[in-house]
């Protein structure tokens, strides 16, 4: 599996109370969160992001609140993949619980753009920028770990 | 190589001899956890996955706390699932407005956690539980689903951080300087995927409902749990509580800890995290001056009788500041009723300040005491991130109960001396 396109990029400690205000969480319908999405830190973000794009932040990614409504937004909104230096542990869990594909690189977090054209490819865990040329790789998932992303998430793998 | 308090618990949980740190595990659970928010995604989950019934009914607790009672039409729906999902699957620790508390404060006084347990809850907070030595940690919605249909979750082995407590604090401070001190220390990220071990003779002089505030905040330094060791003080609030047998674990004597942290309680001071992290932290003599225009005391942090009575001590004789909104939350109805019996709302109310029915509300946006933009809040809650109580350019201050008390009065941030 692969996923290419433009890249949204953001610092350390993303929380999810600014991927997703509290605010909208008297909704859980996945359209009506992704039109909020990263609206306190980025009120671009909803209008410019296009489905496929990626999004790239340094560490500790998604910290605070367990809201599973952040990576259901995230994944709504049309983001194909999130990749951080690194990922705070209870989002980390819930996007492979959802299906919305993370990978850990701290090179690639450091050196992507934004606006950069980027592919990765989820197999080989191989990042390339396209826009500077630079390629990184992910550190690869345990074999738990990916037996839960090919059955599609948590729910599915306990069918 | 010894294993932790932590590790010892979960390879207690997963069948196993030992575990390391790294080890990917499945445990058994004793208590799933969610909330009207987190609550409803999960419910969807469940029911798409054809699941039909919970693993255990008794071990079940849905409580709704954050948007209660229900702010909007949406926040009504959500409930509704909720009550429903309850009442069909016969779920006993169910909790209603009338009946429920803000989760985190509700469950130990309950009795619903104890420990040697293994509780996972769709809500960061849910580490709060490590306090009575339980192993306690928040998970999401799906968890949650797959926790209550299979009374399981799998689990990364943490390794720890060690905090070695020394000394007596001071008479103000209390378990929301130290939390707020360790944060400050380590970092928002400074316990990340790691367990945060809390022990040491200084324990003693913290009482539970500083320990609960404690381990509350592991999440907000990262960390996967916070654990007390378990002590006279933990059983001696468990003995009023508790029924059910439990076990008491403690770390061996050669367990493997990635830092150990010596903490003198007796040399700190009141301390208050600055917008926009809970690790922006200042001690009270180096905060400068900042203007509020709202104070609020309650939450999971520190919304227990013990941050009720402190902040009354502070607030007895006085008023509020021109122009400040003071609201105080207390956590659980049984809290609210004692509160009221010592004549706490006597004393708040004459000091100018309104009291709540318990909820999570404001603490993160919610209702109850948004602010608008520009504003400025001192909160005993736990989180201070861009737009957590309303607007995206409003600030909240994190602090203790009787920091916040002391501001309240005084209209600007100022320790509990200046009173």
């Amino acid at each position: 599996m692969n996923a290419k396109g433009k890249v949204h990029k953001y610092l350390d400690n993303v929380d999810t109370d600014v991927i997703i205000p509290a605010r909208y969480l008297n909704s859980s319908v996945p359209s009506e969160l992704a039109a909020h999405c990263m609206e306190d830190i980025d009120k671009d973000f909803v209008n410019n992001v296009k489905h496929g794009d990626i999004m790239v932040a340094r560490n500790n990614f998604g910290c605070g609140s367990s809201r599973e409504h952040a990576p259901i937004a995230i994944k709504a909104s049309g983001i194909g993949c999130v990749i951080a230096a690194t990922f705070a542990r209870i989002f980390y869990r819930n996007a492979i619980n959802i299906g919305l594909p993370i990978m850990e690189c701290p090179e690639a977090a450091e050196n992507i753009n934004a606006g950069d054209e980027v592919e990765v490819d989820f197999d080989t865990g191989i990042i390339k920028d396209i826009t500077n040329g630079k390629e990184f790789k992910a550190e690869p998932f345990p074999e738990f770990i990916k037996e839960i992303i090919n059955k599609n998430g948590l729910m599915n793998s306990l069918k | 190589m010894g294993m932790t308090m932590t590790q010892k618990i979960l390879a207690d949980h997963a069948g196993l001899e030992s575990v390391k740190a790294g080890q990917l595990i499945k445990a058994k659970l004793d208590m799933v956890l969610g909330n009207d928010v987190t609550t409803p995604v999960a419910i969807k989950e469940f029911k798409a996955a054809g699941f039909d019934k919970v693993f255990d009914k008794d071990k079940v607790s849905i409580v709704l706390d954050h948007f209660t009672p229900n702010k909007d039409i949406k926040s009504a729906e959500h409930c509704k699932m909720c009550r429903e999902f309850a009442g069909v699957k016969d779920v006993t620790n169910f909790y209603d407005v009338g009946e429920m508390g803000v989760e985190h404060a509700l469950l130990p006084e309950k009795g619903l956690v104890a420990p040697g347990e293994v509780i996972i809850g769709a809500d960061s907070h849910t580490c709060t539980y490590g306090a009575v030595g339980a192993f306690s940690t928040g998970v999401g919605s799906t968890d949650m689903a797959a926790g209550m249909a299979t009374g399981e979750a799998w689990f990364k082995v943490p390794s720890a951080l060690k905090f070695n407590l020394t000394g007596k604090p001071a008479k103000w401070i209390s378990g929301k300087d130290v939390i707020l001190h360790i944060i400050g220390m380590i970092g928002v990220d400074g316990a990340l995927y790691k367990s945060m071990e809390f022990g040491g003779d200084g324990l003693k002089y913290l009482s539970i409902d500083d320990r609960l505030t404690m381990a509350n905040m592991a999440i907000e330094a990262g960390g996967k749990n916070g654990i007390f060791e378990v002590d006279d003080v933990t059983k001696a609030y468990l003995d009023e509580r508790v029924d059910r047998e439990y076990k008491i674990y403690t770390a061996d004597s050669d367990a493997e800890y990635d830092a150990v942290y010596d903490i003198d309680l007796s040399a700190l001071k009141p301390t208050v995290a600055f917008p926009h992290l809970p690790e922006n932290t200042k001690t009270i003599d180096e905060v400068g001056e900042v203007k509020l225009d709202q104070c609020v005391i309650g939450s999971c942090t520190n919304g227990r009788l013990e941050d009720l009575e402190k902040a009354a001590e502070i607030f007895k004789g006085k008023h509020v500041a021109k122009n400040i909104r003071a609201i105080i939350i207390p956590a659980t109805q049984k809290i609210y009723r004692e509160a009221m019996k010592e004549g706490l709302f006597d004393i708040f109310m004459d000091a100018g300040c309104v009291i709540s029915t318990p909820t999570c509300g404001p603490c993160l946006g919610g209702h109850m005491g948004i602010l608008a933009k520009g504003e400025r809040a001192i909160s005993t809650s736990n989180r201070n991130f861009v737009g957590r109580m309303g607007h995206p350019e409003s600030e909240v201050y994190l602090a203790s109960p009787v920091v916040a008390a002391a501001s309240a009065i005084k209209g600007y941030i100022c320790g509990p001396d200046e009173i």
